[in-house]
């Protein structure tokens, strides 16, 4: 009885295996679907980028004083399902004061971090403790749009400035906070930036957008659509956590569109780039800051090979000396938003070199802050807003995120 | 309160939008994508339905003893050098590694499952508790397996395994249908007859189905309850062993700690809306959750309308049909 | 509706007796001391108990010692009074659920959903992102209850006639129908959210000498001062419900539906009732906790959130209110104090469920039915002549 059973099961295994053979055997398949792509352009990657030559760096003058309990804060997600970004970011906070400290014996600033796992619910509590805590002059973050938008008033009545490396929500700076600070564009600057390069740049002439539910995915894609016109060849909504793509993906196939924008985050976009170019599609897929990460390329594997990238964002691993820093320090190469982080905790260690030691003065110093970072030049108007950062295009190449240079301001 | 949203909010972005365009566009493709997320959702149903027919319980550790099951196959065919990259083998070398993954999933799967029963639901069954105790249990294991796995692999699904060359088939109606796709599907049904088919002739399924009807009267006429529940567990186990590897085939990055909790949500659905307790009604209703969930989808326009168009029929089913469309519970069926 | 595995149909009495019995000396080494001479205190007694209790928990904010401290040296952590407010709604809300789970026994996987709608409820009438008329937040937090019960009727009726653990599912899924509607309606705002959500009103000179709302997100001792509060008055309104005939009726459904039907119990009205007051309380607490934030959106509110409410009735004491209270500060309060095993809190309370199920099912508090309206007395009559523990149990069990 039971030998039978057994016999049984191996055949329909190896009629399975059959099956598979079958469909294995590469009858020059696919190329019928998944819409034009035929002329499909191909930029090149650029090597490096100007790193501005009066670049402020953390180090400063080496001559600077002060006060041995001045702190600095990052406020943000350390732990829990969105600790990877703030990593990146407190990584890059941790390397400029380490570079600070050892620069400046006479000035050594501290570094306390308080985790708020991203959660907007749980944000206010950690919040609240750097805020009362006088030793904090200065604060970065918070990474997130909304547990920003839960804490904003609590740094505004204390009047502790902050700088979000990555919460990129336009609707942040028209809430009449004086001590919110971005240091990145908003999504309203990269969505029509990224319209533009995929029409004229990439020549798509069907961009179907994609978005998520997230905060940013909807509106970057907000940002996005008005530019696209008449190219917009459809568009669909997917959901944080989502795996199963088959749904979306035969949308995009039917509209024959020769390009994909996905406006959202890698965790979402990896998987769903993988099952297009599993179902045939031949065009290119275009994510911004969010998607762009190495995990985009480990999850999506050798399907991330048409994508390309936009983002408001200097390639850090462009520039030697912070790369090299970065890979000693954490052993890891600088993730997304980390040379924001950087950048920023630059910005307040030059003012406190400068002398500018309690809140008000701080506060103060980042407002007429104008000067370049490694990144970008910063000078913010008088919402907090950054003065026309510029938009970087990326691609795969090599199993490696390239850059390709700037795509629009 | 309903109608007063409506009023007081203009529809910039209508939210249920009945795009019957791209509904019979996609309709083909949608099909046979459904069909083969259910065809996988049948096979993790296939394990509740089982636990259910002879315990009573919803068992919620079981969408993590399918995780084990990815993890294990994932593991594995790293450890064979598969990656990201359509794998370049020779035809008999690709299909050994499969079944060597094959195997580890459903091994790595049926081991948990023991462990699970063992250390908890035996323990507990010992006290004789209330059904809440051994609810609230389920749920905890549930959890903790799956804080076990964020402890040892974080938050981020490991890095993808491409399992087999895509190759399009053949299209129906514009529809295309890919090898993949066939295999699966295949490959769902054939485990689900062989199921059925050990639960019906066997001498294990026997006791199984005498167990599922009345456990004290199977007591007495000499089989071996305890023997049964981890026969059934086990064999839930090696099931979702199966789905695993598809699943995989299907998601490459698809090995996550939370993967396996709102699938094995959706797989429960699948197995009431089959009729709980019966082996055919959860691959059918696994197939009917896939297929619901895709047209839902399309049709309303937002990947939400998935899950809760499968929570709504899960709820609708309930009510209306406690027995599900099969209906026969296991120890009914006649062999 | 018990059909469950067999042997519990009919169970072995001399199984049934060595539980109680162990269950009744297990208790007896840890507590049954401390709850006995409890229970034979007179009620001003047990008030004049209770109050210092009542006291000490109004003065928590004061009491920020180094130890149990949730703020670490240097200035990090959690800010101690936000933490208490934490600990304070996350206790209520499991007071609301332990109506649900601990004396109707209707396992509620989704109760977050109920949370949810709350949080709306005060967001939408109150936030100036929402297009709605606004009222005053302290008036959102009635009407958030009215709304949330309404939801848990809605709720209930299809689904209350299901067997226990159907309802786990259903609950589950309306939870995350909830969330996931939350997300794809536009009113809702998904995740972009109601910014500056409404505060009870009230202001007081900050630290930088400026007029500031008494009631801010920073400012938690106010809103603790109000959570507690509102406890008190629950706990009143719960506890004369544990004693009435409603109460009664629940316990006789959680124990045996079949029998408390056959008795003549309405089980399905009361099942509703259990589900509509537990649904009203979870509402309210939505409201006080997306007041206190300042933001509502979709972030919060998922499937784990739920289980992170259950263990906390759970760890307490499933149909023990006070245990309720501890269970639920005890939740939120372990993941602000311990940073370091923050990140794993799924993974401690859910072993914590396991582990709680399988050695005392009871709970921290275990919790001892008072079934009779004069139960008190009778408790003491019985004592006088029995003596033995096991034999108090079951006495008091056969009532």
């Amino acid at each position: 009885m039971i030998q039978k059973r057994v016999i049984a099961t191996l055949s329909v295994v190896a009629a399975a295996g059959l099956l598979l053979a079958g469909c294995a055997n590469p009858s020059g398949g696919g190329g019928t679907s998944g819409g034009g792509g035929s002329d499909k352009v191909d930029i090149p990657t650029i090597d490096s980028v100007d790193v501005p030559k009066d670049a402020v760096l953390p180090a400063g003058d080496g001559k600077a004083e002060c006060a041995s309990s001045l702190t600095i804060g990052y406020v943000g997600a350390e732990t829990g399902a969105n600790a990877a970004l703030g990593i990146n970011i407190y990584n890059g906070v941790q390397l400029a004061i380490d570079q600070h400290n050892k620069a400046n014996p006479k000035c050594q600033v501290q570094f306390q971090k308080y985790d708020t796992e991203g959660d907007p619910a749980k944000a206010t509590g950690p919040t609240t403790q750097a805020a009362s805590n006088k030793a904090i002059v200065g604060v970065i973050g918070l990474p997130f749009s909304g547990e920003s938008k839960a804490t904003g008033q609590i740094f505004e009545d204390q009047g502790l400035v902050h700088i979000t490396p990555s919460a990129t929500n336009p609707t942040l700076t028209q809430n009449g906070w004086k001590t919110f600070f971005r240091a990145l564009g908003n999504d309203s600057i990269q969505g029509p930036a990224a319209a533009d390069f995929i029409t004229t740049k990439l020549k798509a002439k069907k961009v179907f957008l994609v978005q998520d539910d997230s905060d940013y995915g909807v509106g970057l894609a907000n940002a996005t659509k008005p530019k696209l016109g008449s190219s917009l060849a459809g568009s669909d909504k997917v959901t944080t956590g989502q795996k199963d793509f088959s749904a979306t993906v035969s949308k995009v196939i039917n509209s024959k569109a020769d390009a994909v924008y996905y406006a959202g985050y890698y965790a979402e976009g990896a998987p769903f780039d993988q099952q297009l170019v599993q179902k045939g599609f031949k065009g290119t897929f275009v994510g911004p800051d969010g998607v762009k990460d190495d995990q985009f390329i480990k999850q999506a594997g050798s399907a991330s090979k048409n994508a390309y990238f936009t983002c408001p964002c200097i390639p850090g691993e462009l520039i030697p000396d912070f790369e090299k820093a970065y890979n000693t320090a954490f052993n890891a190469e600088p993730g997304t938003y980390s040379i924001e982080g950087y950048d920023s905790a630059t910005i307040l260690l030059a003012g406190i070199d400068k002398g500018n030691t309690d809140r008000a003065k701080l506060l103060d110093w980042v407002k007429n802050y104008d000067a370049d970072g490694l990144s970008k030049h910063y000078k913010w108007d008088s919402t907090g807003e950054l003065q026309a950062p510029a938009v970087y295009g990326y691609k795969v190449a090599d199993g490696k995120i390239e850059p390709i240079g700037t795509i629009g301001k | 309160m309903l109608d007063l949203v409506l009023q007081a909010v203009p529809m910039d972005d209508s939210w249920i939008n009945f795009d019957v365009q791209s509904f019979i566009q996609g309709f083909w493709s949608n099909t046979f994508g459904g069909l083969t997320y259910g065809a996988v959702y049948g096979l993790i149903a296939l394990g509740y339905t089982l636990v259910y027919g002879v315990l009573n319980l919803i068992n919620f550790a079981h969408s993590e003893v399918f995780i084990s099951g990815v993890y294990a196959v994932v593991f594995t065919l790293t450890g064979l050098g598969f990656n990201g990259d359509t794998p370049n083998l020779p035809l008999p070398a690709l299909i050994g590694d499969l079944l060597l993954a094959l195997l580890a999933g459903m091994a790595a799967s049926a081991i948990v499952a023991f462990i699970v029963e063992r250390a908890a639901y035996r323990t507990l069954r010992k006290r004789n508790p209330p059904r809440l105790v051994y609810l609230i249990t389920a749920i905890g294991v549930s959890f903790t397996i799956q804080g076990l796995f964020f402890l040892w692999r974080g938050a981020q699904p490991e890095p993808s395994v491409i399992l087999i060359p895509t190759v399009q088939v053949f299209d129906v109606f514009g529809g295309i249908v890919y090898n993949y796709e066939i295999v699966i599907l295949v490959a769902a049904i054939v485990t689900m007859v062989v199921v059925d088919q050990f639960i019906r002739r066997s001498r294990i399924g026997r006791g199984i189905r005498a167990v599922a009807q009345d456990p004290d009267t199977a007591t007495l006429m000499g089989v071996n309850r305890e023997r049964i529940i981890v026969i059934t567990f086990i064999i839930g186990g090696l099931v979702a062993g199966v789905g695993a590897i598809f699943w995989i085939m299907l998601v490459p990055q698809g090995a996550q700690y939370n993967g396996g909790f709102v699938l094995g949500v959706k797989a429960f659905a699948a197995a009431v809306l089959g009729g709980i307790g019966n082996v055919r009604g959860a691959l059918l209703g696994g197939l009917l959750i896939g297929l619901i969930g895709n047209y839902g989808q399309t049709l309303l326009g937002a990947a939400e309308w998935s899950d809760v168009v499968a929570f709504v029929v899960l709820v609708v089913v309930l009510v209306v049909r406690p027995t599900g469309l099969l209906g026969q519970s296991m120890g009914r069926s006649r062999a | 509706m018990s059909t469950v595995n067999g042997p519990t149909l009919q169970p072995d009495p001399q199984a049934e007796q060595d539980e109680l019995g162990r269950e009744a000396k297990g208790r007896g080494v840890a507590n049954s001391g401390a709850i006995s001479r409890w229970n034979s205190l007179s009620r001003p007694a047990q008030w004049g108990v209770l109050l210092p209790i009542v006291i000490l928990a109004y003065a928590a904010p004061a009491l920020n010692l180094p130890i149990i401290s949730t703020e670490t040296a240097g200035g990090g952590g959690t800010n101690w009074d936000i933490n208490l407010f934490q600990m304070s709604y996350y206790a209520l809300i499991a007071i609301g659920l332990n109506v649900v789970v601990g004396y109707a026994g209707l396992l509620d996987l989704g109760y977050v959903a109920f949370f949810a709608v709350g949080s709306y409820v005060a967001a939408m009438f109150t936030s100036p992102d929402s297009p709605f008329f606004k009222i005053p937040f302290l008036w959102t937090l009635p009407l958030a209850m009215a709304v949330t019960m309404f939801f848990g009727v809605l709720l209930g009726v299809p689904t209350l006639r299901l067997r226990g653990d159907y309802l786990a599912i259903v609950t589950l899924g309306f939870g995350e129908i909830i969330r996931l509607l939350a997300t794809i309606i536009p009113a809702v705002r998904g995740q972009v959210g109601f910014q500056n959500v409404g505060r009870p009103p009230g202001t007081i000179t900050g630290s930088n000498g400026l007029q500031q709302p008494l009631f801010s997100a920073s400012n938690g001792a106010p809103w603790y001062w109000l959570t507690i509060t509102i406890i008190i008055v629950v706990l009143l309104l719960v506890g004369n419900m544990e004693r009435s005939r409603v109460g009664r009726a629940w316990v006789a459904i959680r124990e045996d539906e079949d029998a408390a039907e056959i008795m003549g119990v309405p089980v399905f009205k009361f099942k509703v009732w259990a589900f509509a007051i537990g649904a009203a309380v979870g509402g309210l607490t939505g409201a006080l906790a997306g007041g206190q934030v300042g933001f509502v959106n979709n972030q919060s509110f998922t499937v784990q959130q739920s289980i992170l409410f259950l263990a906390a009735v759970v760890l307490g004491g499933a149909g023990n209110k006070v245990g309720a209270i501890i269970g639920g500060a005890l939740v939120a309060y372990i993941p602000n104090r311990f940073i370091a095993i923050a990140e794993f809190k799924y993974l401690i309370f859910g072993a914590a469920l396991v582990v709680l199920m399988i050695f005392r099912s009871g709970g921290i508090l275990a919790a001892r039915q008072k079934l009779l309206a004069y139960s008190r007395r009778a408790y003491a009559f019985l004592r006088e002549p029995a003596g033995s523990a096991s034999d108090r149990q079951r006495s008091g069990a056969r009532r």
